[in-house]
């Protein structure tokens, strides 16, 4: 009795250990390969529950996902010697889990492998274009050429590189400091036109008015000079008609209004010859003369 | 209580028996259903073997009841690790053995416990948020996301921008499974997307014209990548928060603006003063034509009343022309020379020596006084 359980209790733990054993899990984002004694057998790719042989076969799981290769920013020189720095991205995925394991094994040394790779064809891509290129909308080609180029060297390993793009294509430290001295130039350059522009047009402005001012004084001027002409006209056509009713008493009439006038002054003196018309009767009542 | 509740999933049944189930052992081959009764089966042999044992005496039946009463609760324990909740706009999204089952609406659920089937719970309705080059949309203080915020416009110029991007989960299992870091996917692929325009912009466009069409072309092509990857993942909105020059050039950018405004201010100052000084000679232009116009009335008036006084006169000399004369000689030589010094010399009498001896100082001398009084 004791020995039936004894020995009940031996199979339930001799079960449970070999159940343990035969079955595996695959996730949706895995990949399996079975080993035997280290030797690939198998490689499963559906997710879900397996079995394997017990105790003589191990699993490998592989991440199936798209992965990040995240490298640092390269310093590459273009066609014509000039440096920049390219932060490129990389994302890949394991293809070939069997090959990836045999070839690569760990995630670790992919990701070195990968970036020599990216490197060195990264210099050889950029270094066969040129600078004003990798602006360009060609960059996308380029990226593509290079994705294309990694992949065909990747391949053995079980690798499919599914992207590879510029992160970053930004100028070396002292390159970026000549574009910003020469942005501020031209920025410079434009605020100072900007000025002169508006001081230009400002002294237009004013020569505009003065000119403006000028012309409208001397027309009035004119105008001016005109309504006394006019006036003038009037005057001697008044006096035309006046004086010429008898000339001969306007000479008289016009020279008593002179002498009043001419003579108001009381600082006026008057060295007079009792001989003159006014003292005609002076002397001689009668008023005959000499 | 069946710990499966899912009466179709039926496909590795087969399995399952050997893992969790071990006291029911047989039924393994069953539905799901036929779990129930087998359990209370268990139950009931147990009460009977602690009946059983009580029976025979001791307190080590005792420990055999507390034994199942404790197997029950871990049992309890373990069935609760199927119960799950789905909040609003959240998906749950089911796998058995890591396999991706099914999907489950929001709310409360159970599935077979861990470790046979486990839950993930994605919200698909939530729109997240991933800031580049600054820590909060518009904030901009942190250096070390310098890198990030500058970049290379197609004319060599450098700008800096942060942006954000709105994105959410369109399809949760691919988001799930299908690449490692979801989020970052997202971030870069906007980054370079927003380079790859940049890069084909001049920065006179990026700073001064509308940012909707540079947005959108960054939105359309990170979209693209995440299609490419399948991550399940949908680009909502692409925000430029800040189109900036960079702030080693600030100053002269700025000072481009207020150099703009000078010139406007210029241009306005000049013309209040052309306003103000074509208005001031208007002003002295109506006064000189007024002025003109004045002198001409003025004159004609003059010249009408001298005229008519002249003509009264001569009116009434004609009447009596000798007598009149005399008269107006002689009226007009007494005002002339009454109020007057005079001096009268007769000529005739004392010679023609006279005049030479006047003392003409002296008479100028008195004809000062009264002046300089």
């Amino acid at each position: 009795m004791r020995y039936f359980a004894i020995l009940g209790m031996i199979i339930v733990v001799a079960v449970v250990a070999t159940a343990s054993s035969a079955l595996y899990t695959v996730q949706e984002t895995e990949f399996a390969i079975v080993l035997q004694f280290g030797r690939p057998v198998g490689q499963e790719d559906t997710p879900g529950l397996h079995v394997k042989m017990p105790f003589i076969q191990q699993v490998e799981r592989m991440d199936r996902r798209v992965l990040v290769l995240d490298t640092r920013p390269e310093r590459v020189l273009s066609v014509e010697q000039r440096p920049i720095i390219i932060d490129t991205y990389t994302r890949w995925r394991i293809v070939d889990p069997l090959a990836f394991y045999q070839t690569t094994r760990t995630r670790g040394q992919a990701d070195l492998n990968l970036t020599n790779l990216m490197r060195s064809n990264l210099r050889a891509v950029v270094g066969d274009v040129t600078f004003e290129t990798l602006l360009s909308p060609a960059r996308g080609q380029l990226m593509q050429d290079t994705q294309e180029l990694i992949n065909a060297q990747s391949e053995r390993w079980g690798i499919e590189i599914v992207d590879v793009r510029i992160l970053r294509a930004d100028l070396p430290d002292e390159i970026e400091q000549t574009v910003f001295n020469r942005m501020n130039a031209e920025r410079q350059a434009v605020a100072r036109e900007s000025r002169a522009r508006g001081q230009a047009e400002a002294l237009r402005i004013t020569a505009r008015a003065e000119r403006d001012a000028v012309v409208l004084l001397a027309n009035a001027e004119r105008q001016a000079q005109i309504t006394r002409g006019e006036g003038d006209a009037e005057r001697n056509r008044v006096f035309a008609e006046a004086y010429g009713r008898d000339a001969d008493f306007f000479a008289f009439y016009r020279a008593m209004l002179a002498y009043e006038n001419a003579l108001q002054n009381d600082n006026t003196r008057l060295v007079l010859s009792p001989d003159s018309e006014f003292f005609r009767y002076f002397a001689d009542p009668m008023g005959t003369g000499e | 209580m069946p710990w499966n509740d899912q009466s179709g999933g039926n496909n590795n049944g087969g399995g399952r028996g050997p893992w969790g189930q071990g006291p029911s052992g047989g039924g393994g081959g069953g539905q799901g259903g036929g779990q129930g009764p087998d359990l209370e089966d268990l139950l009931k042999r147990g009460q009977d073997r602690f009946r059983r044992a009580t029976g025979g005496g001791g307190a080590g039946g005792l420990g055999i009841g507390g034994l199942i009463l404790i197997a029950l609760l871990g049992f309890g324990m373990w069935i609760s690790t199927g119960v799950y909740v789905v909040d609003a706009g959240e998906v749950g999204v089911i796998l058995r053995f890591g396999k991706h089952v099914r999907d489950e609406t929001p709310g409360l659920h159970i599935h077979a416990p861990y470790p046979i089937e486990t839950h993930y719970t994605p919200n698909v309705e939530q729109e997240r948020r991933v800031n580049v080059g600054a820590t909060e949309p518009g904030e901009r203080r942190s250096a070390n996301l310098a890198p990030e915020r500058l970049m290379l416009t197609g004319d060599e110029n450098i700008v800096e921008i942060d942006f954000t991007v709105q994105w959410n989960i369109t399809d949760a299992a691919a988001y799930l499974f299908n690449v490692e870091n979801p989020e970052d996917a997202v971030r870069d692929a906007a980054q370079s997307a927003l380079r790859e325009v940049v890069g084909q912009s001049t920065l006179e466009t990026l700073l001064t014209s509308e940012r909707l069409p540079v947005e959108v072309r960054v939105q359309e092509i990170s979209q693209g990548v995440l299609d490419e990857y399948e991550a399940g993942i949908i680009i909502n909105r692409v925000n430029l928060q800040n189109v900036l020059p960079p702030p080693p050039v600030q100053a002269a950018f700025d000072d481009v603006q207020s150099a703009e405004q000078d010139e406007i201010t210029f241009q306005e100052d000049a013309n209040r003063e052309a306003v103000s000084r074509v208005e001031n000679a208007r002003g002295r232009a109506s006064a000189i034509v007024l002025a003109g116009e004045a002198y001409r009335d003025q004159t004609i008036a003059q010249a009408q009343g001298e005229a008519a006084r002249f003509v009264s006169i001569y009116d009434e000399y004609a009447l009596a022309p000798e007598v009149t004369r005399q008269r107006m000689y002689l009226e007009t030589m007494e005002r002339v020379f009454g109020g007057m010094d005079k001096i009268i010399i007769d000529e005739s009498g004392s010679g023609n020596g006279v005049v030479p001896y006047l003392p003409l100082n002296e008479l100028q001398n008195s004809g000062v006084r009264p002046t300089s009084r």
